[in-house]
């Protein structure tokens, strides 16, 4: 079979993004594909058009790769592609998207306001602030709405670390959220097909908070697989996830992220990533060895999946 | 290695269409390609054979004495046989710390540092301690006490390093003054200097200062030239000279790293000095970073806003801007990728986390119309987050605030700053 396997791009995840591409590719490689690495650019159609893969795999992190925009490209061509569709896509990218979706579906997610620079600029959003810090109580987390990975994240400790990490969050997108932090364990669900595997726990070596230098540094972060949160804690985790991903849409596969409130018990979701890492020090691979399932066996099953959803093409758009 | 959020940052830095004024290049379109034939064509015809094989680890002896004419156009007079011909600059730090550290040693530096030497000291698992800076370079003062304390505390710093003249990043040089006081605290304490100065022969303005080896006579100064700022970094040659104990070290160290560094461009070297005027050359990059530099101080005070400050470099490559310190630089740069300009990010040059709302900008490597597009860039970026600033927290831009003064302002402008209540505890 003639694999693409889609990476880099312009994505501030560029990095992590061929070390993903990278090692999809040598799985590839040992399943007996044909694989043709494309580092996605300006000539991404031309190349699909000219290459006619069988399928994509689609190891793009952030922006233009994670947020629905390949995938439309996908579609427009007609390759069928592995993990969600532009729709899930969009939803997972934008936090703010799927948090008000979980919320409105049922799913518990920490509290939060959300608020776009002209909301700021046009509408004095900033005389809402003592009132919303007042709600969701210090530390605050200010995050992005539309980052992957942990860049642009910050703790407010207080009223006066607000303005900045607002400052902050801004560099990375146009809308910025307020989240109520939850102190407890930081845990992760990937999701293969349907199919809760092995919950992770990432537990920060050194940091007090996870960061984006400690999620993709071996050594900066001990993972424990499966978590040692007991049996009643993993099938909530588990439930909660799949609700998720049912929610929002994902297919093939996703990571749901999660905090276990060490006060209550309670279980919340954080975010989902519609196309989590794949490095060697990426969690969805990690939790499906524990599962049983080699990282080969892994890509070969997000292939096969990929190939088994209906042609882009003859879901509801007609022929291009 | 540290700070993998930055480095894929900068990743971003190399795509073609962002302004990058985060290189640290020179600018080598300015050589003419037809010497370049010219004179390999020369070193085919004399030394085919040489060039092509493996050569002495110290050097070829007709490129160290180039280097002694390099050294020597800087007042140093220096033997051949005291040389050390390297892979650039950037292998002698590293021979340096390989030869001088263990794991938990302490390397006092100026802070900000050479971002290039921080994965070399960190490799090495050196402690560093960096010593403030002003415009005249690396603050003594400081550094006594630094070593003051470190004295008390039992531990003695392996050497100090130091980029005296137009430093990478902060652009600034070590005065007369100090340059005397430092050789004098390295005798004193028998304290080993590491003396970078790649930029010293690129002076834009102002009369040439004597360098730390020349003041101290090559007795606890490690001095460390290279050819890549004056001539050309893909020659990848550099140079020191050092005490005679710690170059024969140097030596065994370059023998385990490379054996030698490349003859091909050694003999480029020795070529381009006896058939080329080296100082011609090195006069049109002057004339020609001059300018750039002068472009960027412009575009700066055109763009940047009040609140920003940044050095006034009299050579070498870099200004170093401080923008206020409610702005993340690092942050500041995935907003400035979006504009497709690029920076380097204080951080990069320190080791304790501090920096955070610096940046360096280089001018040598960059078009006239390149630099004042990117510091326009730049400058809008900057003045977005400072209104926001403002916006969050109810406080004037500086320039609003010098012009107006409200005659019933609160004297404390803590009643401005927007009155967000405190954390209660859970």
């Amino acid at each position: 079979m003639r694999v693409a396997v889609l990476k880099g791009g312009r994505s501030l995840e560029r990095q992590v993004s061929l070390r993903s591409g990278a090692r999809v590719e040598d799985a590839l490689h040992r399943l007996g594909h044909e694989v043709v690495p494309i580092d996605v650019g300006a000539d991404l159609v031309d190349r699909l058009r000219a290459v006619r893969p069988d399928v994509a795999f689609v190891a793009l992190h952030g922006r233009g790769g994670e947020d629905g925009t390949v995938q439309e490209l996908l579609e427009l061509v007609g390759v069928p592609y592995t993990a969600s569709a532009p729709g899930a896509c969009i939803r997972c990218m934008d936090k703010v998207v799927a948090k008000h979706s979980l919320r409105a579906a049922g799913v518990p997610t920490p509290d939060f306001y959300a608020f776009s620079q002209a909301a700021f600029e046009e509408l004095g959003a900033a005389k809402a602030l003592p009132d919303i810090e007042d709600r969701l109580e210090f530390p605050v987390v200010v995050k992005p709405a539309a980052q992957g990975s942990a860049l642009g994240i910050r703790f407010a400790q207080s009223a006066a670390d607000v303005p900045g990490a607002i400052v902050a969050a801004f560099s990375y997108d146009t809308k910025v959220m307020l989240e109520r932090h939850v102190a407890g364990r930081d845990l992760a669900v990937s999701i293969l097909d349907g199919e809760p595997l092995p919950v992770v726990e990432a537990v920060p070596r050194d940091e007090d908070f996870y960061d984006f230098e400690a999620r993709y540094e071996i050594g900066r972060t001990t993972f424990e697989c499966p978590a040692n949160i007991g049996e009643a804690a993993t099938t909530r985790a588990h439930e909660l996830a799949l609700a998720a991903w049912e929610t929002l849409g994902c297919e093939g596969f996703a990571r749901v992220d999660l905090m276990l409130d060490s006060d209550s018990g309670e279980l919340s979701v954080l975010e989902a990533n519609a196309i989590p890492g794949l490095t060697d020090t990426s969690l969805l691979p990690l939790a499906a060895e524990a599962a049983g399932i080699s990282f080969d066996a892994l890509v070969e099953r997000i292939v096969v999946t990929a190939l088994r959803r209906s042609p882009p093409a003859t879901r509801g758009r007609g022929t291009p | 290695m540290k700070s993998s959020a930055m480095r894929d940052l900068m990743a971003v830095t190399e795509r073609p269409d962002v302004i990058s004024l985060a290189g640290g290049f020179p600018d080598t379109s300015t050589f003419p390609a037809e010497d370049l034939a010219a004179l390999m064509a020369r070193v085919a015809v004399d030394s085919s054979a040489r060039a092509l094989q493996y050569g002495p680890t110290e050097g070829l002896e007709e490129v160290k004495a180039c280097i002694a004419q390099v050294m020597a156009a800087e007042g140093m007079q220096v033997e051949t046989e005291d040389l050390l011909v390297t892979t650039g600059g950037q292998q002698v730090i590293d021979l340096v710390c390989k030869t001088l550290l263990d794991p938990g040693d302490v390397v006092v530096a100026e802070g900000p540092t050479y971002p290039g030497a921080v994965p070399v000291f960190s490799s090495y698992q050196a402690d560093v301690v960096q010593v403030e800076m002003d415009d005249d370079g690396m603050r003594v003062d400081l550094l006594e006490a630094t070593l003051d304390r470190l004295t008390v505390a039992g531990r003695v710093p392996k050497f100090v390093y130091t980029v005296p003249s137009f430093h990478n990043p902060a652009g600034v040089t070590m005065s007369l003054e100090r340059r005397h006081a430092l050789v004098r605290i390295a005798r004193d304490r028998e304290l080993l200097v590491l003396e970078d100065n790649p930029y010293g022969l690129l002076r834009y303005e102002g009369a040439a200062l004597p360098t730390l080896f020349s003041l101290d006579r090559g007795e606890y100064v490690i001095y460390l030239g290279t050819f890549s700022k004056i001539l050309s970094p893909g020659l990848r040659l550099g140079w020191t000279s050092a005490p005679r104990p710690v170059l024969e070290k140097l030596n065994l160290g370059k023998q385990a790293a490379d054996l030698c560094s490349a003859p091909f461009t050694q003999h480029f070297v020795s070529v381009y000095f006896a058939e080329r005027d080296w100082r011609a050359y090195l006069g049109t990059l002057v004339e020609l970073y001059r300018r750039r530099r002068d472009v960027m101080l412009e575009a700066l005070a055109e763009h940047l806003p009040p609140e920003a400050h940044w050095t006034h470099p009299a050579g070498g490559l870099f200004i170093w801007a401080r923008l206020p310190d409610y702005i993340d630089t690092t942050d500041l740069l995935a907003r400035a990728l979006r504009e497709r300009v690029a920076f380097v990010p204080g951080r990069a040059a320190y080791l304790d986390g501090r920096g955070g709302s610096e940046m360096r900008l280089n001018f040598s490597g960059v078009s006239d119309d390149d630099i004042h597009e990117g510091v326009r860039r730049i400058g809008k970026v900057v003045r977005e987050q400072v209104a926001l600033y403002g916006t969050l927290t109810g406080a004037e831009p500086a320039g609003a605030r010098d012009r107006v003064l409200p005659a019933e302002a609160p004297a404390s402008g803590e009643a401005e700053v927007l009155p967000l209540r405190r954390a209660r505890r859970r």
